[in-house]
């Protein structure tokens, strides 16, 4: 039975650890989120923050990997780390699916594209080769690629960059998952066909009521699309909240150097740019303190050295909007904004190492 | 007014597509560069803006001389250097650099920082070999690195560190053009505006003049003061980027803004319409008669099949391609882009 307290998707305290010879990569540690059907969670963060390996944990695509994977992922009322191979295997591509960044990459170049559709979803019902085809033909319709009874046939290398995600998307979506992770599905992408995906997806998740996960490291793409946000920062969550609040009202430092770090193609032409300055801590040996601490502007403003020492908590500054920050009056980043002192940058930057 | 550092004019680059076979036959001409002209001037900044597959790389390749033009000139300081003999190119190869997309494949894994950034010193035989170190650490301090860490390898560093790399090994022989292909699009968000701003503060420092090429419209427009926007081998529009961004003119032009994603936009409420291409980029072997644009155009007529629209000035700065361009009255190039595109 469905535990109906719970909602759809519950990820707690969500840790993934990688053993390597050089010591344990804490690739993310006790995240915790929600959303429900219909919603779209974006997740953001730079590279090696951790966004696809929790993610990742959902599908359970670490069970045959070296990692070891702590906490909980309720799913409808099922623990997915708690389940069986066999029992996720019957998940995974049904009620769970994910498109992937790189559709080149990611479709495989012997295969036409309507086998590799029609595999998708054959492994999950029993049907008739020609009923699976007819499905995959109809699902290519429903992307949005013109001519799906004749494109069903082709090759991967003979569609474009859109249209190889499109078929990536038709793939995922084929046997109606009640989540869907999307991994960067627009970065290798022009603007123009970004926006195309970006429509598709929103409309397909109307039709479906899909849970829909966004993960990208382009805050326009948030803004555009999701409803929540989860900002991570080196395997952490460091600010959590609906999507308006966090871009009007970014609470963390980290969340508000990257969108004053990031040009628009609206408001003042020359506003400088203010980078964030240094590159991310390792993840193998993580600091004791905040894991910004040393690119963050405000952290002379903590009394105490608290944030060299101490991990701040996720803690709530409004209902449905949390930080991980020991900066109490957060306004001081806003005051900062206006007056757009630049940073030295480069020596800051070249001083780090 | 002096004469410009740079000039293109007709530019033109076809790309034969053979059959393969004992005897190969031309099949016809991937038109990746069709006609196309501009100016640069000293340590002015023109911005390049299209999908992908417009054109827009083989045109830097065509600045620096990668490749050979099929036809048109390029004037550097005067001299055409479109049909210059490998020998002819060799000084003027000091005066235009490139800086590449990718930080990882651009740098020779089995060579130091040391090797890669004192390369262009070897190859044009500039300073006495007991001096070059010192020229290294120089440039290593310039973009913002350790300059005792010449002895690395690139594997040592960070995407940002490595871009920063790239960007001294041009500025090794002192340019003064640079050609930017997608600089920033392989880093990390908050890394970008960091590799920008050194970017721009060299640019003041050295008096470069910067081609760059990007397909992020806010990145371009935050470091190029004119920009282009090409489409098909072909520019479609060039204006002033106050211009360009608030009253575009080219119904392409149009339709890349609205299509870049805006967290100001949203920030400032609501989210705004999209205008939605429908159907990819036609390929550039066949480009459609006439206007390249009309097969994905809403306001093609019969005339953008059988006429292409000469790259002209209709009204305010700039020049467009298009029969019928939007906002070509004076009191539309002062109304802001929202309004603009609600009334739309």
């Amino acid at each position: 039975m469905p535990d109906i307290s719970r909602p759809f998707l519950s990820v707690e305290n969500l840790t993934v650890n990688f053993p390597t010879p050089d010591g344990i990569v804490h690739a993310t540690e006790s995240l915790s989120y929600t959303l429900e059907r219909g919603k779209t969670l974006g997740i953001v963060g730079e590279s090696g923050s951790g966004k696809s390996v929790s993610s990742s944990a959902i599908l359970g695509l670490h069970r045959y990997s070296n990692a070891i994977v702590s906490g909980q992922i309720w799913l409808d009322g099922t623990d997915l780390l708690q389940i069986s191979d066999n029992d996720m295997r019957l998940k995974r591509g049904k009620e769970v699916a994910m498109i992937f960044q790189d559709p080149l990459s990611a479709l495989h170049p012997y295969y036409r594209v309507g086998d590799q559709i029609a595999e998708a979803y054959r492994a999950h019902n029993t049907v008739t080769k020609k009923a699976a085809r007819a499905r995959t033909i109809e699902m290519l319709a429903r992307v949005g690629i013109p001519q799906p009874d004749r494109r069903v046939d082709d090759y991967p290398h003979q569609f474009s960059g859109g249209m190889r995600q499109r078929v990536m998307i038709a793939m995922a979506l084929i046997n109606d998952p009640t989540l869907l992770i999307a991994d960067e599905p627009t970065t290798a992408l022009d603007v123009t066909v970004q926006a195309q995906i970006l429509d598709l997806l929103q409309d397909l998740q109307r039709e479906f009521n899909t849970a829909l996960i966004m993960i990208t490291h382009d805050l326009g793409v948030i803004a555009e699309v999701a409803d929540d946000v989860l900002v991570m920062y080196a395997g952490r969550a460091v600010e959590y909240g609906s999507a308006r609040a966090l871009l009007t009202k970014p609470s963390m430092p980290y969340t508000w150097g990257l969108i004053q770090s990031v040009p628009d193609v609206t408001g003042p032409v020359d506003r400088p740019l203010r980078p964030i300055p240094g590159s991310p801590p390792s993840l193998v040996q993580p600091p004791a303190g905040c894991a910004f601490f040393g690119r963050c502007a405000f952290s002379s403003l903590v009394p105490g050295d608290r944030c060299a020492h101490e991990l701040p908590e996720l803690l709530p500054i409004e209902a449905g909007h949390l930080k991980r920050c020991h900066l109490e009056d957060v306004s001081v980043m806003y005051a900062e904004s206006v007056e757009a002192d630049r940073v030295d940058t480069a020596t800051v930057e070249a001083g780090a190492h | 007014m002096a004469a410009p550092l740079l000039e293109v004019k007709d530019l033109v680059m076809h790309f034969p597509v053979k059959s393969r076979g004992v005897i190969s036959q031309t099949l016809g001409q991937v038109k990746a560069v069709d006609g196309i002209s501009f100016t640069l001037n000293a340590g002015q900044s023109l911005g390049l803006v299209g999908e992908s597959g417009c054109g827009k790389t083989t045109t830097g390749r065509l600045i620096t001389r990668l490749h050979k033009p099929t036809s048109g000139q390029i004037l550097f300081e005067g001299e055409d250097i479109a049909n210059a003999s490998p020998r002819q190119l060799k000084p003027i190869r000091r005066d235009i650099q490139m800086i590449f997309q990718d930080p990882y494949t651009s740098l020779n894994p089995r060579q130091t920082v040391g090797e890669i950034i004192g390369a262009p010193l070897v190859i044009h035989n500039l300073v006495p070999k007991n001096k070059r170190l010192a020229r290294v650490q120089e440039l290593l301090e310039i973009v913002g690195l350790s300059p005792e860490h010449y002895n690395r390898y690139p594997h040592e560093f960070s995407g940002g560190q490595r871009q920063r790399i790239g960007i001294a090994r041009a500025l090794t022989l002192q340019p003064k053009v640079l050609v930017a292909d997608e600089p920033v699009s392989a880093l990390d968000v908050s890394i970008q505006a960091q590799v920008i701003n050194l970017m721009q503060d060299l640019q003041k420092e050295f008096n470069i003049a910067f081609l760059f090429i990007a397909h992020d419209l806010a990145i371009v427009r935050h470091f190029c003061p004119e920009i282009a926007v090409m489409y098909l081998g072909k520019i479609v529009e060039q204006a002033p980027r106050e211009q360009l961004y608030s009253a575009p003119k080219h119904p392409y032009t149009k339709a890349l803004l609205s299509a870049a994603p805006d967290i100001q936009q949203v920030i400032a409420g609501g989210r705004r319409e999209r205008i939605r291409l429908t159907g990819d980029v036609p390929s550039p072997i066949n480009p459609p008669s006439g206007c390249p644009f009309r097969t994905r155009c809403w306001k093609a007529q019969d005339i953008c099949a059988t006429m292409p629209p000469p790259l002209e000035p209709k009204g305010g700065a700039g020049i467009v391609a298009c029969h019928f361009p939007e906002n070509t009255s004076p009191e539309d190039a002062n109304t802001p882009v929202s309004t603009a595109r609600n009334a739309a």
